[in-house]
């Protein structure tokens, strides 16, 4: 089981890391919800994985079951998750605001802040 | 894999009932009451007059329980919180140490300085869409930051000042700020997401994310993919500190807001990295920060010299400023890299003195913006005719950031030479001393430039607007007939820097006590700091040693004994 969601969290991993390269800023986005993803599951995967036996205290005990799953990652992963999808609306909103002020999804073309031909200081008076 | 807990617990602890001491609640105290204060702010977002009002007193609050906080640390040691009496290390503590202490209370002083600053600066629009309530929250995430401990909760922390430092970045929406954002928000994103990745691992490593239980794990574990996950935690908050060479964020971004926030984001975002990286490195991983000491010195000596080239190349001085602040960075990671107390000790020097001046260079600059009617050092001019006293009251200021005697930069420096010179690192103190050198140059070439020079003629230029009584502060400018600004031009850079737009050009060049006040206040602390320099110096030095040997945090946490 460990093992098949390593090599799932590696494949997400290298496709984040595809597309985060890529110029476009939509592509960067969806590289940004995936890389996300990946890291949610690499959190499951670093807990203890089981099938059987739901991590809940009965009435009659007062630790968890021997070998039940562990409810820690999963409220690590609640909270990553609501993280980063706040983040996502936030960038899409800010790649779509871009997109409409700038006129271009380019990153190589998005030069306002740090303009191409920014003079130099000035050598003397 | 995290293994089953077959160990026996004692519930009986988790089951106390008795009160907390009033003196605990500070543990908790500063980001609660900032994120009451924003919620409170949030409520009356549409009524601008009272934003001033509420946040005003808030900050002063903040600063207050700040120091209190740090009077109970000095005098006590390290204090411990546990939330809902979920004993560590399953429940999120808030455990402050000295060195979280100090971070907080400058922290707390340069938001009270940069709230009162954009009292003015912050313009109607600005205070529509939430100045006010994103300063709070900013203030709860770097406050939480620097006193939670609970690694898990310091992501937690990372992403609350993270969301409020985008709010700030794009208020106002100009397509500038719009396009530094863009870089800012994805760039750091990725940041805390590798952040992420090392607690993950870590997790898996340890078992738990209480910050006293791993210190206390990764001094006896064998075997495990340590070096991995400092180098992980290495790559993360140098990219949240900007660090060479995953620094290019900063400037791209750093000098498109209203100066005030501009001023907030130097002082704070870039140290609470530096907070992070000092508390896991130093405190959590001493051995593989060994390992990684060349590494990590290496990075020091090239952000330094890279950064220093880096002001020395631009025109605009809120860039200028930007390179400043990763210069300072440099310098606190070759203390780190250096490891020992001394080092150590200058760094947090560095950091308390970089949290200060960092801001207080960035006011500067939009102030001398706003009197000379440039950011450009080839179009701006005259201050030094136009304000004298701000003029003496910069030189003082970009004394101390270029670490020059006798203001608060030249301290840590000299600790971080000698630190780096008795480990035989000479390359580590000869970078640190070649970047002080470049910084004097361009601090110095700014001052020439946008003080020292006659104001230059700029096509607005319309010398008979100036008869007006009143139209500056200084009486003296009056006199002068080089001094005849351009009043029109001045207001037009005025309100892109953030100044009100509507204001009279007229008004332009007056000051108010909003404006010169907190960068007054800020430059006299770091005058007294540098003058003065013994008490800081020897709480610093309290705070490298309780990170170097954290003996008394663990006991702070588990008092007890360590958990099973």
């Amino acid at each position: 089981m460990e093992t098949i969601l390593a090599l799932l969290v590696g494949a997400f991993f290298a496709a984040a890391v595809y597309l985060i390269l890529s110029r476009h800023t939509v592509r960067m986005l969806l590289g940004i919800v995936i890389l996300g993803n990946a890291v949610n599951l690499l959190i499951f995967t670093a807990g203890r994985l089981t099938r059987e036996v739901p991590p809940i205290i009965g009435a009659s005990m007062t630790t968890l079951p021997s070998g039940a799953a562990n409810p820690l990652p999963q409220a690590l992963i609640l909270t990553a998750i609501v993280i980063s999808f706040s983040f996502f609306a936030f960038l899409l909103v800010l790649t779509y605001r871009a997109f409409q002020e700038l006129g271009t999804d380019d990153t190589d073309e998005m030069r306002l802040a740090e303009p191409k031909n920014d003079p130099l200081p000035p050598g003397g008076y | 894999m995290a293994a089953p807990s077959s160990i026996p617990v004692d519930l009986s602890a988790a089951f106390v009932m008795a009160p907390s001491t009033l003196g605990d609640w500070l543990v908790i105290l500063p980001p609660a009451l900032m994120i009451c204060a924003g919620a409170v702010l949030m409520t009356v977002r549409h009524r601008i007059h009272l934003h001033g009002w509420i946040a005003i007193p808030a900050l002063v609050l903040l600063l207050l329980v700040d120091f209190a906080l740090l009077v109970k640390v000095v005098a006590g040691g390290p204090v411990t919180m546990t939330m809902g009496r979920w004993l560590p290390p399953f429940g999120i503590a808030f455990t402050v140490d000295l060195f979280g202490a100090l971070m907080c209370f400058a922290a707390g002083l340069v938001a009270l300085a940069a709230g009162i600053g954009a009292l003015k600066d912050i313009n109607a629009s600005g205070r529509r869409y939430g100045f006010f309530p994103f300063l709070m929250l900013l203030m709860a995430g770097v406050s939480g930051a620097f006193l939670t401990g609970d690694i898990f909760n310091l992501y937690v922390w990372f992403e609350v000042l993270l969301i409020s430092s985008f709010g700030l970045l794009v208020l106002g929406s100009e397509r500038e700020q719009i396009d530094g954002a863009l870089k800012y928000a994805i760039l750091n994103l990725i940041g805390t997401t590798l952040f992420l990745i090392a607690v993950g691992y870590l997790y898996g490593v340890f078992g738990t994310l209480n910050m006293a239980d791993i210190a206390l794990r990764a001094r006896e574990i064998e075997g495990a993919p340590l070096m991995t996950l400092s180098a992980l935690f290495v790559l993360a908050f140098a990219m949240k500190a900007a660090s060479f060479p995953v620094n290019f964020w900063l400037p791209a971004s750093y000098h498109t807001p209203r100066i005030t926030v501009s001023a907030l984001f130097g002082g704070l975002l870039t140290k609470v990295g530096i907070y992070a990286l000092m508390r896991v490195m130093v405190m959590l991983f001493p051995l593989q920060r060994e390992e990684l000491s060349l590494l990590i010195g290496v990075l020091a000596a090239l952000t330094l010299i890279i950064a220093a080239l880096g002001m020395l190349a631009q025109d605009d001085i809120r860039r200028v400023a930007g390179y400043a602040v990763i210069v300072g960075i440099g310098n606190m990671l070759a203390g780190i890299a250096v490891g020992t107390v001394a080092g150590l000790t200058g760094a947090l020097l560095y950091a308390l003195h970089s949290i200060l001046a960092m801001t207080a260079l960035y006011l500067v600059f939009g102030r001398a913006a706003a009197i000379s009617g440039s950011v450009s050092l080839t179009k701006g001019g005259g201050i030094y005719r136009l304000a004298p006293g701000f003029a003496f009251a910069s030189l003082a200021l970009f004394l101390a950031v270029s670490g020059l005697p006798p203001f608060s930069g030249l301290w840590p420096k000299i600790m971080l030479v000698k630190a780096s010179l008795d480990i035989g690192a000479w390359w580590l103190a000869a970078a640190i001393l070649l970047s002080g050198f470049l910084t004097t140059i361009a601090l110095a070439r700014v001052f020439l430039f946008a003080y020292w020079r006659p104001a230059q003629a700029l096509p607005l230029a319309q010398p008979g607007a100036m008869t007006q009584p009143g139209a500056m502060t200084q009486p003296a400018a009056m006199t002068q007939p080089e001094a005849v600004a351009q009043p029109e031009a001045r207001a037009q850079v005025r309100s892109q820097l953030g100044g009100d737009a509507a204001a009279a050009p007229a008004a332009a060049l007056r000051s108010t006590p909003a404006e010169t006040w907190p960068l007054f206040a800020l430059i006299a602390i770091i005058t007294v700091f540098g003058l003065f320099p013994e008490l800081p110096l020897s709480l610093s030095q309290s705070a490298a040693e309780g990170l170097v040997n954290p003996a008394a945090y663990i006991q702070s946490v588990f008092p007890q004994g360590p958990a099973p």
